[in-house]
């Protein structure tokens, strides 16, 4: 029987009046509730002025014209291809950021379990970029890294290539060319460290007997990371990947620093920023709050209902 | 069988008494070629090479900073420091400094009861709430950003920090709960009983057995918590100006000079993630527990 489950059928048992018994679970809540009633008011109430203000006509800047507007916020915002391209630019950035981050994290993780010289040094220079400011890391990768005329990448090519005796290097022109792999080129510079720090966590805490058991009865080093490690590591890779998830969604500070939005990289923050800021279009940038919100309730739900399995498999251990 | 480790998403087996022996020799064990750590050095020097580039950056001039191919071995200077002093970051660095401090002791004040209402002595359904507490996590917050504005600006807290505070708390506090919650949930309640038994005062039940548990959880918990009001951008750009600015803001408004500008900027954006670096680096323990909101221990 785990103590868990036992303290959550604790209450209710204890006294059989039923005034009493309420006193007592007032007195259990009370702790709760400052830090709930804080959430709700400030976390659930700006929402509910959301929907409101999805059914108005609101325009900033023709403030005579507020009035009711019924559904046409939202035929807007479907009618709308650019909100279309960023769901789709949102859920790319999110699944291509988070799986490279993951993969990476996971190979410096391994990398980095073993024991070799200046362990602790390379792993507190992996932890660096995480460390750096994300929207000084932004500018460091558009300006420093990127710039095609002076910035790292491209000079470092300049050098290799001097190398071999060509002064003819190539220059390619990042932000322009690749506006989309710049950026995630930059966020996964960001979260493999973040992933790695989480995935070497569960490598130290893996019991070493199996492992020592496996190689004495003759496993070779793959058949132990496929079927000791890769499983003992699943929870990791699932706590990663929801919160890498969670943050990546909502990333604004890399689209609006090292592209603007442009060329086809606006991702839905950046969308709904702009149809507020630029357009001044109150009404259709909280219809695209309301739908982004719906949306991200629905892939929450499947992602809660992930880790909601986890967590009864915990407690029922 | 588990014991109080209920803590939700993953947790870990963590304390097991042959860790220390079996530990030391797995080390001996994967003591195996020096391949592996070339291969290690190199991935964190490629790793870190960015950031050593934005402070090698800042200490050079604006014209050895703007060279192709770079140059590696031009002098060093102060110069980008003193222009970016220049710009007088006195007052968003304060800005910064303040609300993540301030926050950050508020979220630990609603955090830590809550939790104890949540793990020691739980209410019922305290999974659901913990749930409830996670899933806003999930809520965009530019989907909240008009109303937060315009209520900023009938309420004239717009370019406040005391409303960054505000926000800022309500961005940290389900990740406290969390982290709090499963620190918590690690006090042996037994001994919490058998103290009561004895007459054991509030206190010093609080001082001899939940203490020693939670301590390193607040400290987690207050690491994470300052670093994300001190990273944050989206909410301090649109509802703060000239009084209440951050760091983060600061930083955004540098690019726009014409010129060269490249020194300057390292310089800015050093300075603005040292406290940052610093702590994560003086903490790196505590950092993991934070990022995985107190699962991994």
């Amino acid at each position: 029987m785990s103590t868990a489950t036992a303290r959550g059928n604790a209450p209710a048992v204890t006294n059989p009046s039923g005034g009493a018994r309420k006193a007592a679970d007032w007195a259990r809540r009370a702790p709760l509730l400052p830090a709930l009633i804080f959430t709700i008011l400030v976390t659930q109430l700006p929402f509910v002025a959301t929907i409101v203000i999805s059914f108005m006509d609101w325009n900033a800047f023709h403030p005579e014209d507020r009035g009711f507007a019924g559904f046409g916020n939202y035929v807007r915002v479907f009618a709308d291809p650019s909100l279309r391209s960023s769901v789709l630019i949102t859920i790319l950035l999110v699944v291509v950021v988070v799986g490279i981050s993951l993969v990476l994290g996971m190979l410096i993780a391994l990398l980095l379990d073993r024991n070799f010289m200046g362990r602790g040094i390379v792993r507190t220079m992996m932890i660096a970029p995480f460390l750096v400011v994300p929207i000084a890391a932004a500018l460091l990768w558009k300006h420093a890294l990127l710039n095609p005329n002076y910035g790292l990448f491209n000079g470092a090519l300049t050098w290799i290539w001097s190398l071999f005796g060509s002064d003819n290097p190539p220059q390619p022109d990042w932000l322009s060319q690749m506006p989309l792999i710049s950026i995630m080129a930059s966020l996964i510079w960001q979260w493999t460290p973040f992933m790695m720090l989480i995935l070497l966590a569960g490598l130290q805490s893996k019991p070493a007997d199996a492992e020592e058991a496996a190689r004495m009865d003759g496993a070779n080093s793959f058949g132990i990371f496929r079927y000791l490690t890769l499983p003992h590591l699943r929870q990791y890779l699932e706590l990663g990947g929801l919160l890498g998830a969670i943050y990546i969604v909502q990333n604004f500070d890399a689209v609006f620093t090292i592209t603007s939005g442009g060329q086809g990289t606006a991702n839905l923050p950046y969308t709904i920023y702009q149809a507020f800021f630029s357009a001044q279009d109150y009404g259709l940038a909280s219809a695209m709050g309301v739908v982004v919100v719906i949306g991200t309730i629905i892939v929450a739900t499947f992602a809660l209902r992930t880790v909601s399995s986890m967590f009864k498999q915990e407690v029922g251990r | 069988m588990s014991t109080a480790q209920s803590t939700g998403m993953a947790t870990v087996p963590g304390t097991n008494v042959s860790t220390s022996r079996s530990e030391r020799r797995r080390r001996e064990m994967k003591r195996s070629s020096p391949l592996w750590g070339l291969l290690a050095w190199i991935v964190g020097l490629l790793f870190v090479a960015p950031v050593l580039w934005m402070v090698l950056t800042s200490l050079h001039s604006e014209t050895d900073a703007a060279t192709n191919p770079p140059s590696l071995a031009a002098g060093l200077t102060l110069d980008g420091y003193r222009s970016f002093l220049d710009a007088n970051p006195g007052v968003p660095l304060l800005n910064s400094l303040w609300a993540s401090l301030v926050s950050t002791a508020i979220v630990l004040c609603l955090a830590i009861p809550a939790a104890y209402a949540l793990s020691i002595r739980p209410v019922q359904k305290w999974s659901d709430v913990m749930f409830f507490f996670l899933s806003t996590k999930f809520l965009p917050v530019v989907a909240a950003l008009l109303p937060l504005y315009l209520f900023s600006i009938n309420t004239g807290l717009v370019d406040n920090i005391w409303l960054l505070v505000l926000l800022y708390t309500s961005m940290n506090l389900p990740i406290a709960v969390w982290m709090m919650q499963s620190f918590l949930s690690e006090v042996p309640v037994d001994m919490l009983e058998a103290a009561s038994i004895d007459g054991a005062g509030l206190l010093r039940t609080l001082r001899t057995i939940v203490a020693p548990v939670a301590m390193p959880g607040i400290a987690a918990t207050a690491l994470i918590c300052f670093i994300f009001s001190w990273n944050e951008l989206l909410l301090a750009r649109t509802l703060t100006a000239t009084v209440a600015g951050t760091a983060p803001v600061f930083l955004t408004g540098f690019v726009t000079s014409q010129g060269l500008f490249l020194a300057q900027l390292c310089a800015a954006a050093t300075v603005v993630s040292l406290p940052v670096l610093v702590a994560g680096f003086a903490a790196q323990d505590k950092l993991v527990q934070g990022l995985s909101m107190g699962a991994v221990k």
